[in-house]
């Protein structure tokens, strides 16, 4: 490929054509027996299982009867904001209930975190976490599914090979790549103490893993996470999370002493399970993250 | 009503958020723009779930200084609800744009009609 200046770079960004150059992308994409075929007999032709009128009829009534639906939407829902109590007013039932009167005076003695939402959403309703967590999980697998079968598309090499070129990004992500993970653990580890968690950090870190693919290639990082480290690391998060969850409910149930105790509010190692489980949901987002744009952008992890 | 309305405005503008999102799913025949549009949806979820357990003057529920007092922190269930919304939501995402890929690579296009006609042309030939 041949190079550009900066002034073609960015008339072709003007024209909407930023990374394609148009014979290349025309010779990518041509496929004879569907270019051919002359543009207005399809017009006519019926969609699965509708005759030709009633197909320009639903092309014609569809914007207008979603409208519609809309429309009557949003009255419903604002006859529904108008019953709602005020805006920002503290004695509403949702504001005033015991549950969260419970969370708010007790949180900081039966599951010592500071951060009273992280003791909410990984001790009081940790089962929902682990839902989460399998949600996210679900979809990886999902994804990967769906990515890897069928046909491989050849990997597009011209956007790496421009990020690759790229001094500004290569510079950038080496000062900046031990930061961000630096402050993505931060976030993880201290999750109970202030605002954080596993959720906010893995993805922190996700981010600076896509940066370092980006700037250094996907080589680099696939030393670090590949299939099977990223299977492993997972699955012992998942399975970490589901086990210890299953041991705090079997004890909570039966009234016994679990061996994980509250400690002192504000040290690192307290909160009981809280800092364990951030560290399993961390590994789980950070990989994930990580794995969606690879999947993404090259077709495998 | 109009004075109701006011008084929980943030609500209302995130049903408008929502409504937004919702037309711009339906209306777009963009796969991309359908995605777009759900995403809109469901930050105008959050944008309900917190401003329902917004209380002003209050401190975030961080206990600072030992005060574990109800009346000095805001409701700290919708933060909770909301993580749950947007993770489940970049689930939703990546397999919905997944899917977009796998059609995308099949049929060339993004326009729901354009792949539509290429399915029945396909149904035609065989």
């Amino acid at each position: 490929m041949k190079k550009r200046t900066f002034k073609e770079w960015l008339k072709q960004w003007d024209q909407g054509e930023f990374d394609l150059d148009r014979g290349e992308a025309e010779a990518l994409h041509y496929r004879p027996e569907t270019q051919e075929k002359d543009d207005d007999s399809w017009a006519h032709r019926p969609v699965r299982g509708l005759r030709e009128g009633e197909y320009t009829l639903f092309v014609k009534v569809y914007p207008f009867a979603a409208l519609l639906l809309a429309s009557v939407m949003i009255f419903f829902f604002m006859r529904t904001v108008a019953e709602l109590p005020p805006f920002a007013s503290a004695c509403t039932p949702a504001n005033q209930s015991e549950v969260i009167r419970r969370y708010i005076e007790n949180g900081l003695t039966e599951t010592g975190a500071v951060n009273i939402v992280a003791g909410v959403i990984l001790d009081y309703r940790a089962f929902d976490t682990l839902g989460e967590s399998h949600v996210l999980f679900t979809a990886a697998t999902a994804v990967f599914i769906l990515m890897l079968a069928g046909e491989a598309e050849p990997e597009d090499k011209r956007t790496r090979r421009i990020l690759e070129a790229d001094t500004v990004l290569s510079v950038t992500a080496r000062v900046l790549f031990p930061l961000i993970v630096m402050f993505g653990f931060y976030v993880i580890l201290c999750g109970h103490l202030g605002p954080g968690g596993g959720f906010s950090g893995g993805a922190v870190i996700g981010g600076g893993l896509i940066l370092c693919s980006m700037a250094f290639g996907p080589e680099r990082i696939s030393r670090l996470i590949n299939m099977k480290t990223y299977r492993g690391v997972v699955l012992c998060a998942l399975l970490f999370y589901s086990i210890a969850k299953c041991y705090s409910f079997y004890c909570g149930a039966h009234h016994l002493e679990t061996v994980f105790s509250p400690g002192t509010p504000g040290m690192i190692f307290s909160a009981g399970l809280i800092l364990p489980l951030n560290i399993a949901v961390g590994l789980v987002v950070a990989c994930t993250m990580y794995g969606f744009y690879s999947l993404f952008t090259r077709g495998t992890v | 009503m109009l004075q109701l309305l006011w008084e929980s405005r943030i609500q209302a503008v995130a049903v408008l958020l929502f409504a937004v999102g919702f037309t711009t799913l339906l209306l777009h025949r963009n796969l991309i723009k359908k995605v777009i549009g759900l995403n809109i949806m469901d930050t105008a979820a959050y944008l309900f779930l917190t401003s329902i357990g917004y209380i002003p003057g209050r401190l975030s529920p961080i206990v600072a200084d030992g005060v574990t007092d109800m009346e000095a922190y805001v409701n700290p269930l919708p933060a909770g609800l909301v993580l749950t919304g947007i993770v489940v939501s970049v689930s939703v995402t990546a397999v919905m744009l997944s899917l977009t890929l796998r059609l995308y690579r099949r049929y060339h296009t993004l326009n729901l009609d354009e792949i539509y006609r290429l399915v029945y042309a396909e149904q035609e030939d065989v």
